[in-house]
């Protein structure tokens, strides 16, 4: 989809969007691969990505978001089983 | 003003104020929701004065005595953000720390106003009027109007909500006065009844955005949720200056709105720029702020003596009015620029740099010649002036400007 030109542009800045639809999952080039035998479901990472990109499933597991994960590893360096590994996206 | 569905002049009230009591005192009239500032010479009064305004229960503001004027203006830019009307004052230093907000005032379209009490930039100290302070702040997006006596001063500081909120425009507004010049020195100010300034100034309007849940007012409500100030990289953000250079343009048609307005209230016409003795002139000198007063009486001692002389006030600088300077300055073959600021290492000062501009792609302009006076609070004596207009009448008679920057009035060649 184009860009809007500045004349349809609110005005101030503005954000029309929010940034739900600002997907920044293709800033990153590694993503979190979690094992889940491993995992104790202590939710650390979900509580430590700066992103909200981890999510807490149904059944106590984590699991990333891509499209919003940038990729930064802190719920890898934070995991205290080290159950989360930074694999190429 | 109305009466009797007669449209009526308000009954004015002859007050004796200085520059600095001439804001406080509109300012009170006007009673804004928020008062944010932090004092500094020469605009302290401004402040005094409005903190006891607020102590005596004369304003409904909110009073926020901040720790900086980076606060200052912080705080401003969340007030306005917030629907409030806003007001600050500053001066040189204190204008240098706000920087950062200033252009974030005027890129979230945040109707502010500020007067400004020109000082002189440190360093080293100096707490008397020159114009680097607001001449520094001239690309910052905000609305300039420089003002030449405390009446004008008194005018522009109710003007100015009417000018910032003004739908099309929707910027900041900086109320510039000269330091001490101004803001110490005691005038007869004509002043209209609160009431007529209320209703002059009327209520806040707001433009429509569109937000990410859908259409709603400029200002953050938390029944509808706005992102004011986001992350604005590579992909948008020129597209949001281009709103920038909008307003400022649109501006300049529409301020005069608010002069004529005013002039029906009040009986004091304003414009953009303001020729005097042009007619026929020969020579003329352009400058601002309180500086003009006396350009204007050396014209009338020159006139008497012969010279064509004439010159012109330019009370807007931002947005500049470059085709109402055109059209006041006719076909006079001299101009000099005559300014309290200097850009270091540029060809000229601010205000010739945009003269020549604006006359650049023209056939038919006049020669220039740039004056430099006044730094530091240094007056600004008739007999400066008078050296201008015959260095100004030299270069009419012999075809050319010798000299393109004049250091008048300081020791040494």
């Amino acid at each position: 989809m184009s860009k809007r030109a500045w004349q349809d542009l609110p005005k101030g800045a503005v954000s029309y969007k929010s940034s739900m639809d600002y997907k920044t999952g293709d800033w990153g080039v590694d993503a979190p691969k979690i094992d889940h035998s491993k995992c104790t479901k202590c939710m650390l990472c979900h509580f430590y990505c700066p992103e909200g990109a981890i999510h807490v499933r149904d059944d106590g597991y984590t699991e990333a978001d891509l499209e919003y994960c940038k990729g930064c590893g802190i719920c890898a360096k934070e995991c205290p089983v080290k159950c989360i590994e930074m694999v190429r996206k | 003003m109305y009466r009797d569905g007669e449209k009526i002049m308000a009954k004015q009230k002859l007050m004796g104020l200085n520059g600095d009591e001439a804001v406080a005192y509109a300012t009170k009239q006007v009673n804004p929701d928020v008062v944010a500032a932090y004092p500094i010479t020469p605009q302290t009064i401004i402040v005094e004065r409005f903190s006891e305004y607020v102590a005596d229960g004369e304003v409904d503001t909110e009073f926020v005595a901040v720790e900086s004027e980076h606060s200052a203006m912080s705080c401003s830019v969340g007030a306005s953000a917030a629907g409030a009307r806003a007001f600050t004052a500053t001066a040189a230093n204190g204008l240098a720390l706000m920087w950062e907000i200033v252009y974030i005032a005027s890129s979230l379209r945040l109707p502010i106003v500020m007067a400004l009490a020109n000082r002189a930039l440190s360093g080293p100290i100096n707490i008397h009027n020159d114009h680097s302070d607001g001449m520094g702040a001239r690309d910052s997006g905000w609305i300039q109007i420089y003002c030449e006596n405390a009446q004008e001063v008194y005018d522009a500081s109710i003007q100015a909500w009417r000018i910032a909120e003004h739908l099309k425009i929707q910027l900041p507004i900086m109320v510039c006065l000269d330091g001490f010049t101004l803001s110490h020195t005691m005038e007869n100010v004509e002043t209209l009844p609160d009431e007529a300034v209320q209703d002059f100034v009327g209520e806040r309007p707001f433009i429509e955005v569109e937000g990410h849940l859908g259409k709603g007012e400029l200002r953050l409500n938390p029944d509808m949720p706005l992102t004011m100030g986001p992350l604005d990289l590579q992909d948008f953000y020129y597209e949001h200056k281009m709103h920038q250079v909008e307003a400022l343009n649109d501006a300049l048609e529409h301020i005069k709105e608010i002069d004529d307005e005013w002039a029906d209230l009040s009986g004091r016409k304003y414009d953009y720029v303001e020729p005097y003795m042009m007619e026929d002139a020969e020579v003329a000198l352009i400058g601002m702020g309180s500086m003009v007063g006396t350009i204007r009486h050396v014209v009338d001692e020159l006139r008497s003596e012969g010279m064509k002389a004439g010159m012109i006030k330019l009370r807007l600088f931002r947005p500049f009015p470059t085709e109402h300077i055109k059209k006041a300055l006719g076909n006079v073959p001299v101009l000099g620029v005559m300014e309290k600021c200097i850009s270091f290492g540029a060809p000229a000062s601010p205000l010739m740099e945009e003269l020549m501009t604006a006359y650049y792609q023209d056939k038919e302009k006049p020669m220039m010649a740039n004056f430099v006076v006044g730094l530091g609070g240094r007056d600004v004596s008739p007999d400066m002036i008078r050296e201008a207009y015959t260095s100004l009448l030299k270069s009419k008679n012999t075809g050319k400007v010798e000299k393109l920057m004049t250091y008048i009035g300081v020791r040494g060649e």
